[in-house]
């Protein structure tokens, strides 16, 4: 990313030389996907997020950054419906998908889900051969011809940059490869429904630092084609990887002792991290906080 | 330790006295004696074992050596010369056949239902302890059960007093220690395949066949190993429902469907009237019977030990 300069602004006018304001004709575009207005999640009467406003665009990365409990993977758990599998989780607000509601009781989340895929943090290979693992998605959907599934498991597997290592062993089970190679093969698990969207919650927090370069390479590899999401802990990851950034934060709740989370800045990458509009995101990334 | 200072230390580490703390023997009197305890226990019950089944076979000996076929085709006579467990048998069969058709499936689908589909309410909660409060209950309460509802209230569709009523009982005997056994090998399954399910796009029928079934097999099957071992054994229910002790007429073949409806007796039973039997010759025969009894329970035991297995390497 260019002109990714930590910026400290002074109280008064910044010089302009530093400033990062790109021409908006500059500025990645694409069709808004998720569109969210005052979202909130609860679980049970407890706000977990507050006050989510923002626009995931097509063919962009976007992550999602801040402290721990401020909210990012229960806000990315939202656009699949996987807060769905709480009991107690409640979401507020307006969530929309190419403009439809996704909480519309109207809304099945089983097809949600074949549209938006997901990566989690700890890989979760099913105990079934790698061949099954990734025919699983594509064989629920109805797949049945052996060719087909042959052909769409081989073309995910090199989408995943895991294919010449384990194309010779296909049959063999899943649980016998490596983490970095376990969660490739998640990821080659999720494209393999052909999703509009990959939403990765932290997907290299338990690998090592090649296997997680090996990812940040995969998803500029395959940007083009999904519209990816991602959490992260890694703020440098986060400034190498992805075109918009999102800061979230925790406050604590006048009415409780835990803390919710809120969005604090939603821009363009190169501005969070040069020149962020919030003394928090700041604060964040330079590390002060905390 | 006493607290030491470095220069104190410095003076202590050498090769010999570290050698000697490393290698000093400490005696650990508790964790022998827990050891020692733990030893005697299974000697014990392997000793108790031994004896039980080893005076089985000792005392049956007679009667296989002897009369062995007669023994296996023979049925309910007052005579021990003349006796044999063909009916014992068949009764025997037709129950594991009734108890693995009606019990298993009923109960792995109940279990499911509560640990996947249910949602968690009060409802839920209640059936779940009552759940577990029934397979407490003696198993004479489920023959009086039997009686009323299997043998009486539907004697049109059982027949009254036949093994198809004995069958039914026994296998809502074991309802609920096959629903408890498979609710815990289904909780048991890590909930990061569920996720992984889902995020694929699966329905919650889906993620149930293709992940928490599979991965719960080995557990669901070893309740069911243990609930059709317990089902073989019971005289008691049985004898309410009316199986025969002393003469039955009727001697169909083992894998006779037809009569299924009709005047039934069954291993245990057999067992226990031979037992109490002081005529000669009925102790060895008793005996006899107690070993086949064990040997049918064992193979029915080892199929599913052998299905368990294959479900497990399937695991990893």
């Amino acid at each position: 990313m260019s002109d990714t300069v930590v910026h400290r602004p002074s109280t008064g006018d910044r010089p302009v030389a530093l400033q990062y304001d790109p021409p908006p004709s500059e500025l990645p575009v694409g069709d808004v996907v998720f569109d969210v207005s005052d979202g909130s999640v609860y679980y049970g009467e407890f706000r977990a997020v507050r006050d989510v406003n923002m626009a995931i665009h097509r063919g962009e990365i976007t992550a999602f950054i801040g402290p721990s409990g401020c909210g990012k993977s229960t806000m990315i758990r939202c656009f699949n419906r996987m807060n769905d599998l709480i009991d107690s989780a409640r979401v507020e607000g307006k969530l929309l998908f190419h403009g439809v509601d996704l909480y519309d009781p109207a809304v099945n989340p089983v097809e949600v889900r074949r549209r938006v895929g997901m990566v989690f943090q700890k890989p979760n290979p099913f105990p079934k051969s790698i061949f099954d693992n990734v025919a699983y998605g594509p064989r629920l959907g109805g797949k049945k011809s052996k060719s087909e599934l042959a052909d769409i498991v081989e073309s995910s597997l090199r989408k995943a940059a895991l294919w010449d290592e384990v194309k010779d062993r296909l049959n063999e089970s899943a649980m016998g490869m490596s983490g970095g190679q376990q969660q490739r093969l998640c990821i080659a698990r999720a494209v393999a429904t052909n999703p509009e969207v990959l939403l990765m919650d932290e997907p290299c927090s338990a690998l090592d630092p090649i296997a997680t370069s090996r990812i940040e390479d995969l998803m500029q590899e395959i940007k083009t084609e999904y519209t990816i999401v991602i959490v992260t802990h890694n703020m440098q990851q986060a400034a190498r990887v992805s075109d918009r950034t999102a800061f979230f934060t925790t406050e604590v709740n006048p009415d409780s002792d835990r803390r919710t989370g809120r969005l604090v800045e939603y821009n363009p990458t190169a501005k969070v991290f040069s020149n962020p509009d919030d003394e928090r995101t700041e604060q964040y990334i330079t590390g002060r906080f905390g | 330790m006493a607290l030491s200072s470095p220069a104190s230390i410095a003076r202590d580490v050498t090769p010999e006295t570290v050698r000697a703390q490393l290698t000093g023997r400490k005696s650990d009197a508790a964790g022998m004696l827990l050891k020692a305890f733990l030893w005697f226990s299974l000697a014990l019950t392997l000793t108790i074992l031994v004896v039980l089944i080893g005076s089985q076979v000792a005392g049956s000996s007679s009667v296989f050596s002897e009369r062995f076929g007669d023994f296996m085709s023979g049925t309910l006579r007052s005579i021990a010369s003349d006796a044999g467990i063909h009916q014992g048998l068949r009764g025997t069969f037709w129950i594991g056949v009734i108890v693995v058709v009606v019990a298993f499936p009923l109960g792995v689908a109940a279990a499911v239902y509560l640990e996947e589909y249910a949602p968690h309410s009060r409802l839920t909660r209640f059936i779940d302890v009552n759940v577990r409060n029934l397979a407490g209950v003696p198993s004479v309460v489920f023959g009086i059960l039997g009686l009323t509802i299997f043998v009486k209230a539907l004697e049109g569709f059982t027949g009254g007093r036949s093994v198809l009523a004995g069958g039914l009982t026994l296998a809502v005997l074991v309802l609920p220690v096959v629903i408890i056994t498979s609710a815990e090998a289904i909780r048991a399954v890590p909930d990061s395949l569920r996720e992984g399910g889902y995020g694929a796009g699966a329905t919650r029928w889906e993620v149930v066949r293709t992940q928490v079934l599979p991965y719960a097999a080995p557990g669901i099957l070893t309740g069911t190993v243990l609930s059709l071992a317990r089902a073989m054994g019971e005289a008691a229910p049985l004898i309410l429902v009316g199986a025969v002790s002393d003469r039955l007429g009727s001697d169909p073949e083992i894998f006779d469907v037809s009569s299924l409806r009709e005047r039934f007796t069954a291993m245990p039973n057999v067992i226990a009237t031979w037992a109490g039997r002081p005529q000669e010759g009925f102790p060895a025969l008793t005996s006899a019977a107690i070993v086949v009894l064990l040997v049918v329970v064992l193979a029915a035991n080892s199929i599913a030990i052998l299905l368990r297995n294959r479900y497990e390497k399937r695991r990893k």
